[in-house]
């Protein structure tokens, strides 16, 4: 496979995230947002055809839906019902990887999608709320992306309100390990991270083309564990930029990262 | 038995301070025109149970809710909803905010007469120290600790519906009928509007007989009200209503706030609200979204 030259940013993210469902087998894979949609679509079409989703409404599908509107002759390849109450009989089976984006991700890899400063009786700014992420983070593996590496994100101390489990001795459920808790990939607008460092310490995978290790520990508000070698997030190959292209009529994943920058910064920064 | 009412009747029966469960997800059929008519009315004090949008935005906004009980509020394509947003963050509401799939157990919970329903969801969060009401306990067959996610005993539940006989057999022909299933069995009163009212006859057919997912004596009343889900959805008939919903979350900005939205839309009844917004073939014809 010949690595394409002439790619974005969002899909470098997106290949990198379509890692995360690469092994998974015959497992429901959820990506929420344009990027982790196209990356679970992408690892269907590619590595991974035994992966299986949704339409992000309620019916499984044996083949990804583009994103956005689709023609009115457009049908799609339904395979099972599978409405809300439905996936959380899925959920607590534990065949399901999701990958969302939370609003702070701390150095345990809890997260955060609820409210922000102040006190939880009269928070500074509200979110969504926890949503499902309690209930996947104890129940199956889980993936974050996060279009925008700051130190708001990944922030110094513990998360405002603690959404998903994490790494956290202090706060292990009893009769539980660490090791029940399953966080695979952190991808950036930077870097793939995962939590494989000592004692699940943030442990960089590989740093995004033309980012140096500098940028990503300045924008991360803990310590990131540091290999000897740190390689480069692979570039996509025509096949998966045709691929993503199909998946993305509409270019939906042109508007997901600031900029729309090229995936490879130091060709535009030469 | 003939359930048939008015949206009127229906909220007459209800009182201060009652636990109110309202059916939907986020945008998507919610029983809006029910929600409306609590907005026309005095209650106040309730405590709201909701996979919510709009309906608790709304709610909280004009002074009826004291306490919500969710695991988001959301208008999905506008993240967060504006009112809910406004009503936390200046404290005026109290809280209980559990995971998504929790709110399922605590439902069925409450459906099936049980005081729990243990799980592994929520340990490890703040789910946990933040509810102190839920506790955590020990099981009797290992070694684990885990969350005993209490009944949501309602005493009603508001749920909007396709269609419906008078005598409460309620179809939910979109693609999911979410946790409203859920929500009537878990009320000690539910009540459904529905965009058309059928003879009992159209269920004869099993293929309409297949999308009625609770039995009639879960239903006390049924309220025609043909887009009474509007500014939500309600697949196949409509989609909700972005313009609309636009509207409303630039009204949180403005110095009337929820008042100046009411003032322009609610009306005294439902036909004035729909004259208000457009008619009703102008809701019918909202396109359903793509997701």
């Amino acid at each position: 496979m010949t690595a394409a030259t002439d790619y974005t940013l969002a899909e470098l993210c997106i290949v990198a995230a379509s890692q995360s469902f690469a092994d998974e087998g015959e497992t429901l894979g959820t990506g929420i947002g344009v990027i982790p949609r196209l990356a679970a679509s992408l690892a269907m079409k590619t590595t991974n055809p035994d992966l299986m989703m949704t339409d992000s409404e309620a019916w499984m599908l044996s083949e990804p839906n583009p994103v956005g509107k689709r023609s009115a002759d457009f049908v799609p390849a339904t395979e099972s019902w599978m409405g809300f109450s439905r996936i959380f009989d899925n959920v607590w089976s534990g065949k399901r990887h999701a990958m969302l984006g939370p609003t702070q991700i701390d150095k345990f890899g809890q997260s955060n999608t609820s409210a922000l400063g102040g006190t939880y009786d009269k928070p500074k700014v509200m979110m969504l709320g926890a949503r499902g992420f309690p209930g996947n983070s104890i129940s199956h593996p889980n993936s974050f992306f996060v279009p925008d590496h700051n130190t708001r994100v990944f922030m110094d101390g513990e998360c405002d309100f603690v959404s998903s489990i994490g790494y956290n001795p202090a706060r292990l459920p009893r009769g539980h390990s660490l090791d029940d808790i399953d966080i695979r990939l952190v991808i950036t607008n930077l870097c793939v991270m995962d939590f494989g460092g000592p004692d699940h310490q943030v442990r960089l995978v590989s740093l995004h083309p033309g980012v140096a290790v500098e940028q990503v520990q300045k924008n991360t508000g803990y310590p990131v564990f540091i290999p000897d070698t740190v390689p480069t997030t692979e570039a996509p190959t025509a096949a998966q930029l045709d691929i993503i292209a199909a998946l993305d009529p509409h270019n939906q994943r042109a508007h997901q990262i600031k900029g729309n920058p090229p995936g490879n910064r130091a060709l535009t920064e030469a | 038995m003939n359930k048939q009412m008015t949206a009127a009747q229906a909220v007459a029966q209800l009182r201060d301070g009652m636990t109110i469960g309202i059916g939907g997800w986020g945008p998507r059929r919610k029983p809006m025109a029910l929600v409306r008519e609590i907005l026309r009315s005095d209650l106040k004090e309730l405590t709201v149970v909701a996979y919510g949008g709009a309906d608790v935005g709304m709610l909280c906004a004009a002074g009826k809710v004291k306490k919500v009980v969710f695991a988001f509020v959301s208008l999905d394509f506008i993240p967060l909803e504006p009112y809910f947003r406004k009503a936390r963050q200046s404290g005026s509401i109290e809280v209980m905010e559990i995971d998504e799939g929790m709110m399922l157990l605590g439902l069925r919970a409450a459906s099936w007469g049980i005081p729990f329903i243990p799980t592994e969801v929520g340990l490890g969060t703040d789910i946990i120290t933040q509810n102190p009401d839920i506790k955590v306990i020990d099981s009797p067959y290992d070694d684990k600790e885990w969350v005993a996610m209490p009944a949501l005993k309602l005493d009603a539940s508001l749920i909007h519906a396709d269609k419906a006989d008078v005598r409460g057999v309620c179809q939910i022909a979109g693609p999911d009928h979410y946790m409203d299933d859920w929500f009537a069995r878990a009320a000690a009163k539910t009540y459904v509007s529905c965009d058309e009212l059928v003879e009992t006859d159209y269920f004869h057919d099993p293929a309409q007989a297949r999308m009625v997912h609770w039995e009639r004596s879960m239903t006390t009343g049924v309220i025609p009200i043909a887009g009474g889900a509007h500014p939500t959805s309600c697949s196949p008939l409509y989609g909700f209503d972005v313009p609309h919903f636009k509207a409303y979350t630039a009204s949180a900005k403005d110095d009337e706030g929820i008042q100046g939205y009411l003032n322009k839309y609610l009306g005294a009844s439902e036909d004035d609200y729909q004259r208000n917004v457009g008619g009703l073939d102008a809701i019918r014809a909202i396109e359903l979204p793509s997701y």
